[in-house]
């Protein structure tokens, strides 16, 4: 059977900040909702159906928040769904909406990600301790500084490579309007000389904790004839997910975001992603998180992953950019980074990403990891519609 | 191709169903150990292994266990080695079977585990379920689920819908049916107790418990490969409404007579209903939201007053439903689940079996 293709006619982010004290949860998501129909020309009428997704509910304190949130995003009357698959529900948000409109259930669908983690403090969300599991140990860094240094160790990637990640992402930035961190004054010197926090990881090659809200309008083939300006066309989309710990993990590549890259390529017709795909906004939250994905998503061999970092192959002027945006390590309202890596994708391959565009981006990917890198999602957009 | 000639729909159907036996605590296991042998049993009664699956969903609540990413572990009982296609909705199962229901009509996969879980036991759930409320107005008030549902009962009794001893009757039935099913949690005859908020009793609560179901879901061919007489989803649709308890009409329930509308629920009568009313007055409302006659089996199994593990009470509905017509008691159900304050969100689905 065949699926309807589905369309990207509409973006809208928040500026991203450390806390908008200025709005209510509400306000924060309906800014970017209004923002995301005000793109496609669309409005709050012409939604079917709305498709919410945040990381906890402990991050800003509200139980099931897409409750008190139906009114703000004009969900009264309509289907609304809440999707939580933990630091990859951003992305897997996205991949729920988009079957609405494949599955021929829906025309139009609103979805969107946030996070006000101002309302809270996210370090402690993580840091429950449950007996008989593994703690996070005082938030994420603790759990994933061991298996950066397991990948150094495997690699043989000189320690230098993480601080050109965050140099370049820092940097890319400046150029976005919405990203949160802007560190006009940045060098190399100042991200080596930032204090060390969890060994090998570094205070500035670690992630912000944000305020913001990413949202999409997501069409079928005839919404997408009537959008004002050029669609993002979904070629690709999937989710994968493996257990969080057992003793044949790969917790440097692990196999679930092996699978849904090959399920996103397979679906995409993407034979070689180094040649085929243009620019990849990919989930880092800690900088040594590029040579990795980079290498678990195909784009580099097996520990040859930092040599394209260190050769700017990544940078935004290079042959393979990589978090054009800024990335996570700019910008982290951690239940809306993911899509907010989706939106990136689709912005480019639409050629309107600004300041921070890709010339002659046609086929980007967008990238999601959460849990203990346990689950993924992924999407390819192109600039032109899927053949089949 | 263009989209008026769009292929027909898929054809998906429930053909497996478990429960755990609904209890009052069960402190001395973890979620996942409270799932593991439903998770088992479902898949035993297709003989697939969680491998053959082409896609799983899960539903459950943070706010219940006490912590975050409560999910993340009950993924592992699943078994999900190699990796698997999986997906968690923050919602009662209902809302999980209707994403793997949308994953299946995309043709993605042929087969779906549905499954969601819940322990109200570690806390006060009625004092959990007040975090729900809008976090600025509401919440900082702790109004409890039972005062709201109070609030819905004595509108209902206001506007001359229903009267004390209907509801006692509602309450009285269910626990009686609830005496055939092995998994309730409360059956036969039960003192009705006082006040709890007036006008609602203790029979016209629910019980607190902790539970957990599964189902599984496949398309077309498949589900006839798999189950006997498969339970097929004719339609499914949900719909939520204003937070605000002050703009709805407590005493009616649009949302879920729009939901059923859609799922195509008016176009032939059903013969049995599964409805997540966790309250008696809850029940009258969505019997007239819905339009169900005094011929429709209401909630054989006992419904949520029997049993009502949250986060899994709705797609035990669903589960309930869709075994009557895999045993051939049913022809054509209907099954309901709820979420939020006072009936805020609603599904419908409406199953049928194979004419016969």
């Amino acid at each position: 059977m065949s699926k309807e293709p589905v369309a990207v006619v509409g973006i809208g982010q928040t500026k991203h900040v450390a806390a908008r004290r200025d709005v209510s949860i509400a306000g924060l998501v309906r800014e970017s909702a209004q923002r995301a129909l005000t793109d496609a020309e669309l409005t709050w009428a012409d939604i079917d159906a709305v498709v919410i997704g945040k990381a906890p509910d402990f991050f800003e304190g509200v139980m099931m928040p897409e409750l008190y949130l139906a009114d703000a995003l004009g969900a009264v009357g309509k289907p609304m769904l809440r999707v939580h698959t933990a630091g990859s529900v951003g992305g897997s948000t996205a991949l729920v909406a988009a079957n609405l409109v494949a599955a021929r259930v829906h025309g139009t669908v609103l979805t969107l990600a946030f996070e006000k983690q101002s309302e809270s403090n996210a370090m402690w969300g993580l840091s429950l301790p449950i007996p008989f599991q593994q703690p996070l140990l005082a938030g994420a860094g603790g759990f994933f500084a061991p298996h950066v240094r397991a990948y150094m160790r495997r690699s043989g990637a000189p320690d230098t490579i993480g601080s050109l990640v965050a140099y370049k992402d820092r940097r890319n930035a400046l150029k976005n309007p919405y990203a949160h961190l802007h560190e006009h004054d940045i060098t190399l010197e100042k991200v080596q000389a930032s204090p060390m926090l969890w060994d090998p990881i570094r205070y500035s090659e670690t992630c912000p904790s944000s305020d913001g809200a990413c949202a999409m309008i997501l069409t079928d083939r005839a919404g997408a004839a009537r959008a004002p300006r050029p669609p993002a066309w979904m070629l690709g989309g999937a989710m994968r997910s493996e257990p969080t710990l057992f003793a044949g993990k790969d917790f440097v590549s692990p196999q679930a975001g092996k699978d849904c890259a090959a399920d996103v390529y397979r679906q995409a017709g993407i034979a070689d992603p180094r040649r085929d795909i243009d620019a990849v906004e990919m989930y880092v939250p800690f900088s040594w998180y590029e040579p990795m994905w980079l290498e678990n998503l195909g784009f580099a061999a097996e520990g040859e992953g930092w040599k394209l970092t260190e050769s700017g192959v990544t940078e935004l002027d290079g042959d393979l950019p990589v978090n054009m945006s800024g990335g996570v390590l700019s910008t982290n309202p951690i239940g809306a980074s993911g899509m907010i890596r989706f939106a990136e994708a689709a912005l480019q391959v639409r050629g309107q990403a600004g300041e921070h565009q890709v010339d002659g981006a046609r086929k980007v990917l967008g990238h999601a990891y959460g849990g203990g890198s346990q689950f993924f999602s992924m999407w390819l957009v192109g600039a032109r519609p899927p053949q089949s | 191709m263009t989209s008026e000639e769009a292929p027909a729909a898929r054809e998906i159907a429930v053909v497996a169903f478990a429960q755990t036996d609904h209890r009052r605590s069960t402190e001395e296991s973890s979620e996942v150990e409270m799932l593991m042998p439903v998770l088992h049993e479902v898949l035993a009664q297709t003989g697939l292994r969680a491998a053959d699956i082409g896609f799983t969903c899960s539903g459950s609540s943070d706010y219940l266990a006490g912590r975050a990413f409560s999910f993340t572990l009950a993924l592992d009982g699943v078994g999900a080695w190699p990796p698997i296609s999986e997906s968690h909705v923050e919602m009662d199962g209902a809302w999980a079977l209707y994403e793997a229901w949308t994953k299946l009509l995309t043709g993605d996969a042929d087969t779906a585990l549905v499954y969601s879980y819940g322990k109200s036991s570690p806390g006060s759930v009625r004092d959990v379920l007040t975090r729900q409320l809008d976090p600025y107005y509401v919440a900082p008030l702790w109004p409890d689920s039972i005062a709201l549902a109070a609030l819905q009962a004595q509108a209902l009794i206001d506007a001359g819908h229903t009267d004390e001893p209907a509801l006692a009757a509602v309450g009285a039935r269910s626990r009686a049916d609830a005496t055939a099913n092995p998994h309730a949690q409360l059956k036969g005859q039960l003192p009705y107790g006082g006040y709890v908020v007036r006008p609602l009793r203790t029979g016209d609560c629910p019980p607190v418990g902790d539970g957990a179901a599964a189902v599984i879901l496949a398309a077309g061919e498949r589900a006839r490969e798999l189950c006997e007489r498969p339970a097929w989803i004719r339609g499914i649709d949900h719909r939520i409404e204003a937070h605000a308890l002050g703009v709805r009409d407590l005493t009616d329930s649009p949302s879920t007579r729009l939901a059923a509308k859609k799922a195509g629920a008016f176009e032939r009568p059903v013969d049995t209903a599964e409805l997540h009313a966790p309250f008696t007055a809850q029940e009258v409302i969505l019997r007239r939201a819905l339009r169900l006659g005094d011929d429709v089996r209401v909630n054989p199994s006992g419904g949520a007053l029997a049993a009502n593990p949250v986060m899994a009470a709705g797609l035990v509905r669903i589960g309930e439903a869709a075994a009557r017509i895999h045993r051939g008691d049913s022809g054509r159900a209907l099954a309901h689940a709820t979420s939020g304050p006072c009936l805020q969100q609603n599904l419908v689905a409406v199953l049928e079996g194979d004419p016969r």
